[in-house]
């Protein structure tokens, strides 16, 4: 009886590394422990679909979203120095722009297809064929079915595919609407730090994980990227901690 | 009762400057000419005969849209004489023919009809023939008339193959490409010789109109009373260009040749093609990558000897049941290389169904472009050379400073100003804006209907026009900023001018990005 309850913590503990998938996916992680401790596997699965909305229809919250895709896309590019495809209906995107977020021209490939049913069969080629780092598509209607297939194709072939979905309309939030993304994220935009001078500061976003597999919802304050596509923390944040969304949801492993 | 005629002696009695305009005219003539009229008097013997001739199908008009309303663009010899005339509208066709068969008018097939001949042209007539759409051919005779015994013999030949073939041909042979198009057209004789030296005299008696004038430099022609070519050579050029407009100063010189006209010909253009017949049919994907092989080394000295490289290729082959297989592949340079084509084609290999197998493959080449040797020996020297010196130029307007490029150049990147991640096509107004002149951002601005209260504000950022563009730009200048509202929304404003000079802007607001 004393051996039964004094081996019980361990069993326990064996207990929860079977029921725990063991994550052997490569992992994208993020440089910020505040941020990377809160996802399941400690960063971004590199082989995975993404998805990423702006908070609102307006084009400020657009614009965070867009940055925080390329932001990542960067980073990946520079850590395996392939180009990324960014595959889009629409032409408004500003390469300079992105350049300062560390996704160099030379560095990018655009595709400008003619519909969103295009658009998937391009994201999916690209991400079969295996020579983008890492592909970024702007869509605005995607069914769960086309979400599954660009999601295994991305495991298969070890590829992050980075899905911005467009609002459709004021009222409709794309995040409703049911994927098979590893992870889900809202952006906005959040106003800077007042500096003590006249002038802009670091942008600083909201970011909220909307649902990730195996791990909560969240929402936190970042620094919006730098010329190397990393975030940072606010240095205000520091002292108190990062407040969760909503309800604490548990997400489906 | 006065008639029409009577009415133009009277017109044609008062000087230039008193005639009355086109409309006045139609007015006080009353009624426009009846169509059966004035026709009749005109009539030739072979005329006659060709119009009972046409009688005896249905009389053939052609219409299309000609602004607003539908015309007759075309009309046969047999409508011709029961009075439609091209510029008629359609409705009132139909009413004076009840069988008239009416087409419409198909200009795109025209055209590629008239590119056809055009290219029979270069391979029969002459090397340098080019298409004068909507219904002209030039040919440049120059050291070819002698092959085809003449320039008489030539012109009747040319017409007899027209008259074969199913068109009314005039040919007109001159010194200039111009003098030639005037007078096929409003020459006197189907076939019309000028000779060398004698084209002032063959244009002086033609109308106005067949100098290839814009539509508005014809009504001004003719409101200044000039109406033969002859009328416009004694008048002083600067006078002539101000009232007519220079485009019709320098039609004028093209015909008589003071001006060059160069005729850009018709390429004729063979696409390349090899191609392999087996003794037996093949269905392995090794026979087939073999084929592909020996296709492509047969290409690839077709492409040398013509210094081409391919963009595309086409691989076809023919199976033993009579159909075709077809794949193709495209490169993002041109290039001829036997294994790198080899590798891409050998890609395509799956999508080949052999059947009951493949007997006869062909290759060609759709899409070629030059490849040739490249003079290194600037590069080894170790000289760059810019052609284009704007290149040198950094180009600081921002909807100019991108441009889409290849994807197999490497771009540079840009200047490290703060730019915005997605810029607006065009700058959209800012309305109710507060801000301090000359060089402060601003307090508050509306932008899409909506109010925003800035908190902070960086700039200004002053980008100048481009003075090499356009005269607008010469002073222009830009004042950006990058300012940030309550809401944490920050965007990229500018300021039209300086605020010192008026001719650098109107001091208007406008947004033109946002910033992440």
């Amino acid at each position: 009886m004393i051996t039964a309850l004094e081996s019980l913590p361990t069993t326990i503990a064996h207990l929860r590394t079977i029921a725990t998938p063991v994550v052997d996916h490569r992992i994208m992680p993020f440089g910020i422990p505040a941020l990377d401790d809160r996802l399941a596997s400690k960063g971004l699965r590199a082989g995975a679909l993404h998805e990423v909305t702006a908070q609102s229809c307006s084009m400020v919250d657009d614009a965070a979203a867009t940055l925080f895709l390329a932001g990542i896309a960067a980073r990946e590019a520079a850590h395996s120095g392939g180009p990324v495809l960014w595959v889009s209906c629409r032409n408004d995107l500003y390469a300079p722009g992105l350049e300062q977020a560390g996704l160099s021209p030379a560095d990018l490939i655009h595709a400008q297809p003619r519909d969103d049913a295009a658009l998937l069969a391009v994201v999916e080629d690209a991400a079969r064929d295996g020579t983008p780092s890492a592909v970024i598509a702007e869509v605005s209607r995607m069914s769960m079915v086309a979400t599954r297939r660009l999601q295994l194709v991305a495991a298969d072939a070890d590829i992050p595919v980075l899905i911005l979905r467009r609002r459709r309309n004021r009222d409709q939030d794309p995040l409703t609407e049911p994927s098979a993304a590893w992870t889900r994220w809202r952006i906005a935009s959040a106003s800077s730090e007042r500096l003590g001078v006249a002038g802009v500061g670091r942008s600083r976003w909201q970011v909220e994980v909307a649902r990730q597999r195996g791990g909560e919802a969240f929402l936190m304050i970042l620094e919006g990227c730098d010329e190397t596509g990393c975030l940072a923390v606010p240095a205000a944040l520091g002292h108190r901690a990062a407040e969760t969304a909503g309800p604490a949801r548990y997400a489906a492993a | 009762m006065t008639t029409r005629q009577d009415v133009e002696v009277e017109i044609a009695a008062l000087p230039a400057h008193a005639k009355p305009p086109m409309r006045e005219l139609g007015r006080r003539s009353e009624a426009a000419n009846h169509p059966f009229h004035g026709r009749a008097q005109a009539d030739s013997h072979d005329r006659v005969a060709a119009t009972v001739a046409a009688f005896h199908r249905a009389p053939l008009a052609l219409v299309g849209k000609v602004g607003r309303r539908e015309e007759v663009v075309a009309a046969c010899d047999g409508a011709a004489a029961l009075g439609i005339t091209i510029g008629m509208a359609v409705t009132h066709a139909r009413a004076l023919v009840s069988d008239l068969d009416i087409r419409p008018s198909e200009t795109e097939a025209d055209a590629a009809m008239l590119d056809q001949l055009a290219l029979r042209a270069v391979r029969r007539w002459s090397p340098i023939a080019a298409a004068t759409p909507p219904d002209g051919l030039w040919l440049d005779l120059t050291g070819c008339a002698h092959l085809h015994g003449g320039e008489e013999r030539f012109c009747r030949r040319l017409r007899a193959f027209c008259q074969r073939a199913g068109f009314t041909a005039r040919v007109a042979v001159a010194d200039t490409p111009g003098a030639a198009h005037a007078i096929a057209r409003f020459g006197p004789a189907d076939i019309a010789i000028v000779p060398t030296g004698r084209t002032v005299e063959a244009l002086s008696g033609l109308p106005v109109a067949a100098l290839r004038l814009a539509g508005t430099a014809l009504v001004a022609a003719r409101k200044f009373g000039f109406e033969r070519v002859a009328d416009l050579l004694p008048v002083a050029r600067g006078p002539l260009a101000r009232r007519l407009g220079l485009a019709a100063i320098t039609r004028l010189d093209q015909a008589l040749g003071a001006v060059a006209e160069p005729i850009t010909p018709r390429t004729d253009e063979v696409m390349p093609i090899v191609e392999r017949r087996l003794l037996e049919p093949i269905v392995t994907a090794d026979a087939i990558a073999q084929v592909m092989e020996d296709l492509l080394g047969d290409m690839a000295e077709l492409l040398r000897a013509k210094g081409l490289g391919v963009r595309s290729l086409r691989l076809g082959g023919l199976r033993v049941d009579g159909t075709e297989q077809v794949v193709a592949v495209g490169t993002s340079r041109p290039t001829r290389e036997v294994s790198h084509l080899l590798r891409l084609m050998k890609l395509r290999i799956e999508r080949i169904d052999p059947g009951l197998g493949l007997e006869q493959f062909y290759l060609t080449a759709p899409h070629t472009e030059p490849l040739d040797a490249v003079d290194l020996g600037a590069v080894l020297a170790g000289e760059v050379l810019v052609r284009d010196p704007a290149r040198l130029v950094d180009v600081h307007v921002p909807e100019r400073a991108v441009m889409r490029a290849d994807p197999v150049v490497a771009p540079t990147g840009w200047p490290k100003w703060r730019r915005p991640t997605r810029l607006l096509a065009r700058p959209e107004p800012l309305w109710g804006v507060i801000a301090l002149m000359p060089d402060q951002p601003p307090r508050r601005f509306e932008w899409r209907g909506r109010p925003h209260k800035v908190v902070a504000g960086d700039g200004p950022e002053r980008i100048h026009g481009e003075w090499w563009r356009r005269d607008a730009e010469v002073w222009a200048v830009r004042d950006y900023y990058r300012v940030e509202d309550e809401t944490g929304g920050r965007y990229w404003v500018f300021r039209r001018g300086d605020g010192f000079v008026e001719d650098t802007g109107d001091l208007s607001w406008w947004m033109h990005g946002v910033f992440a």
